[in-house]
């Protein structure tokens, strides 16, 4: 184990796969950068978060590969390379373009599978920075998990740590189906033990990050690590939680959520999303429909609102769910107020 | 095409008041008081400031996530501009969308654009209504070389064909999009891959102001005429990194330095109109001051003024809520 940050783990993530299997091939805007331009460096970017650093040098401008402003093509290029034989890694540099290329990933990539009768698969990870904290405002800042759950025949993780980060994302690349992987822009540099040399981790199921008798804390992300700091305030007052990592979201791990629920009877989700029709919906839904005897107190969802994400500090300090939020909402939960 | 001394003077202080707005946001991005991202516009103001002379608030302009120069030159209030990309509750979009998303209807601004190709569409739509109201007024849609790469801009080019409207896609070739040379990403060349798609194109050099300002007559020339849509191409350079903080590994290292000596669309417009005494120096030198106290200005009030409340946060999602 070595101290990394997300960024670098995921960097050693796709060196290990691109190593261990040539039909590994990178392809996004910026993936490498430089060329064409005056200095005549390439990997002037290694992308704009510097995850695809380094690739170019290593595996050349056949498995990595720089595109034109094109998500659609981009997506496309992914989807083909795909159906005929590669692994591709495609990226979007922010979640929120997913717009221009929605129609590759909804129409085709999810339905390839099932449409194609199961004689087509698309090892596809499509590989995209999202969440707010950095002011970038509404078309930057989503969290789009929620939507792109909700397709059939997609697969969707969200890492919350840096030994996620590379376990998942090599799990991502070798499975055998396309899998949105939302890496939070706010966590590149966050820090955290990585397993050294070739790591692979489960793609999905939920992670017990700690436990506690009083209420069963679920998010994923970066409410991670603030659901971490409010459970840490409850715990002097004696208020303990079972605080579960979703890590993914499509799958969701029922099972987990609901033994915990099982003995908590009190359920808090926390989601960095708009509300409606959200992975917080979805999990009050589980509790509701298969949970329903253990609830001894209402769910509370702790969640942005039902608005764009706004520019400035104070309105994007509102939006996100901090720990005094999540702190109020595990309260109320357990003591009923 | 001959310009008054009015128009002149006008011209050069839009043009000096986008570049000390940029470059006042270069030095105030250091302070961290700006939060998000910033993309500055200077050393590509003659493309802006020599199309938007010609429009008045009928007209429409959609803009990108470079969008300070062509919000100034369409007639946006720059301080209320500052306080926006300030954050601020008084600012131009209350603190809401920041640099990247400046917009003001009533002056025919329909947004800068956090989607790279997302404008091009947009102001297709909004030359229907030009269209329709037969004024003579026109929609506008700036890029990037980068952004003409983008499908939806090659369908927006295609549909203004299509239904012959009054529309004018704008290039703007600055030599890169974000880390990668703009060449790179256009595999053929922009000209003739323009014209295949039906438009004409009129080519301008991006830091000389009359000669944008004469291919954009030319251009209104072209649509006011009923023929339907046309391109301007231009090319200039941006002197700073792709948003504030980029380290620009992608660029030789005298790059920018070289073409702000010999080529500065500002000094080149001095140069013109003072050789050919259009115009005395001490003109332009009282402008330069004037719009230096200015920004000045606008940078004191932007720091005094109040932050949006959650009331700001939970409005205008909808026409009632
Ligand atoms: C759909 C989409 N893809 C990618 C980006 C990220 N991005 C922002 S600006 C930019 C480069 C644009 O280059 P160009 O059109 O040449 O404009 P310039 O930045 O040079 O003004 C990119 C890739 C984006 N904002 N939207
Ligand atoms: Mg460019």
């Amino acid at each position: 184990m070595t101290v990394k940050t997300m960024r670098e783990a995921l960097n050693e993530a796709l060196f290990q796969e691109m190593r261990r299997d040539p039909g590994v091939i990178v392809i996004g805007e910026d993936v490498s950068g430089g060329a064409g331009g005056s200095s005549g460096s390439r990997d002037a970017a290694g992308g704009i978060f510097g995850v695809t650093k380094g690739l170019m040098g290593e595996f050349g401008d056949k498995r990595v590969i720089d595109t034109p402003i094109s998500e659609s093509a981009i997506i496309g290029l992914a989807n083909g390379a795909a159906l005929a034989g590669m692994r591709p890694v495609a990226e979007l540099m922010f979640a929120d373009f997913v717009g221009v290329a929605m129609d590759q990933i909804y129409n085709q990539m999810a339905k390839f599978r099932y449409m194609f009768g199961g004689k087509a698969k698309a090892p596809i990870v499509v590989r995209m920075s999202m969440g707010a904290g950095m002011n970038a405002a509404a078309q930057h800042s989503q969290t789009i998990y929620s939507m792109l759950s909700a397709v059939p025949g997609l697969k969707v993780v969200v890492p919350s740590n840096p030994a996620d980060a590379k376990g998942m994302l090599a799990a991502a690349i070798r499975d055998d189906d396309p899998v949105i992987f939302l890496e939070h822009k706010a966590l590149y540099s966050s820090k955290g033990e990585v397993p050294d040399g070739e790591y692979v981790a489960p793609l999905h199921g939920a992670s017990l990050v700690q436990s506690g008798k009083d209420a069963t804390v679920v998010t994923l992300g970066r409410m991670v690590s603030f659901a971490a700091k409010a459970a840490a305030k409850l715990a002097g007052d004696g208020i303990t939680v079972d605080l579960i990592d979703l890590r993914s979201t499509s799958p969701i791990d029922e099972e987990m959520i609901l033994e915990s629920l099982s003995l908590t009877g009190r359920l808090v989700v926390v989601d960095e999303s708009n509300p409606v029709c959200s992975i917080a919906s979805e999990i009050a839904a589980i509790a509701a429909e298969k949970g329903f005897a253990s609830l001894r107190a209402p769910v509370v969802r702790v969640t942005a609102p039902h608005t764009p994400v706004p520019f400035a500090r104070e309105l994007e300090r509102m939006y996100v769910p901090g720990p005094d939020r999540i702190e109020a909402a595990i309260r109320k939960a357990v003591k009923g107020e | 095409m001959q310009q008054s001394r009015t128009d002149i003077l006008k011209a050069y202080r839009q043009m000096r008041m986008i570049r000390d707005f940029e470059e006042r946001l270069h030095i105030e991005n250091r302070s961290g008081e700006i939060a998000g991202f910033t993309h500055l516009y200077a050393g590509q103001e003659a493309i802006a400031v020599g199309i938007c002379e010609h429009l008045t608030d009928r007209d429409y302009i959609s803009s990108t996530h470079r969008g300070h120069g062509h919000c100034i030159a369409k007639g946006c209030d720059p301080r209320l501009m500052m306080h926006e990309i300030y954050g601020r509750a008084d600012g131009l979009c209350k603190g809401r969308g920041g640099s990247m998303h400046i917009a003001d209807i009533d002056k025919g601004m329909l947004g800068a654009n956090g989607i790279v190709g997302g404008g091009p569409p947009i102001a297709v739509g909004a030359a229907l209504v030009c269209q329709a109201r037969g004024d003579g007024s026109v929609a506008v849609s700036f890029g990037g070389g980068g952004s003409s790469n983008q499908g939806t801009v090659f369908e927006a080019m295609n549909m203004a064909v299509v239904l012959k409207l009054p529309k004018i896609f704008v290039f703007e070739l600055n030599g890169y999009s974000e880390h990668t040379g703009e060449g790179y990403g256009i595999g053929s060349d922009l000209v003739g891959r323009t014209r295949g798609f039906g438009l004409p194109v009129f080519e301008a050099d991006g830091f000389d102001y009359f000669s944008v300002h004469q291919a954009m007559a030319d251009a209104l020339e072209h649509v006011r005429a009923g023929k339907g849509p046309c391109a301007l191409i231009a090319e200039a350079t941006r002197y700073f990194g792709h948003f504030e903080g980029d380290p620009q590994n992608y660029r030789a290292k005298d790059e920018v330095k070289t073409l702000r000596e010999t080529q500065d669309a500002l000094l080149r417009f001095r140069r013109k109109v003072t050789e050919a005494k259009l115009i005395e120096a001490a003109e332009l030198d009282a402008i330069d001051a004037e719009i230096a106290a200015f920004i000045e200005d606008c940078v004191a009030s932007a720091r005094k003024a109040p932050a949006p409340g959650v009331e700001i946060m939970l409005s205008d999602v909808y026409a009632d809520y």
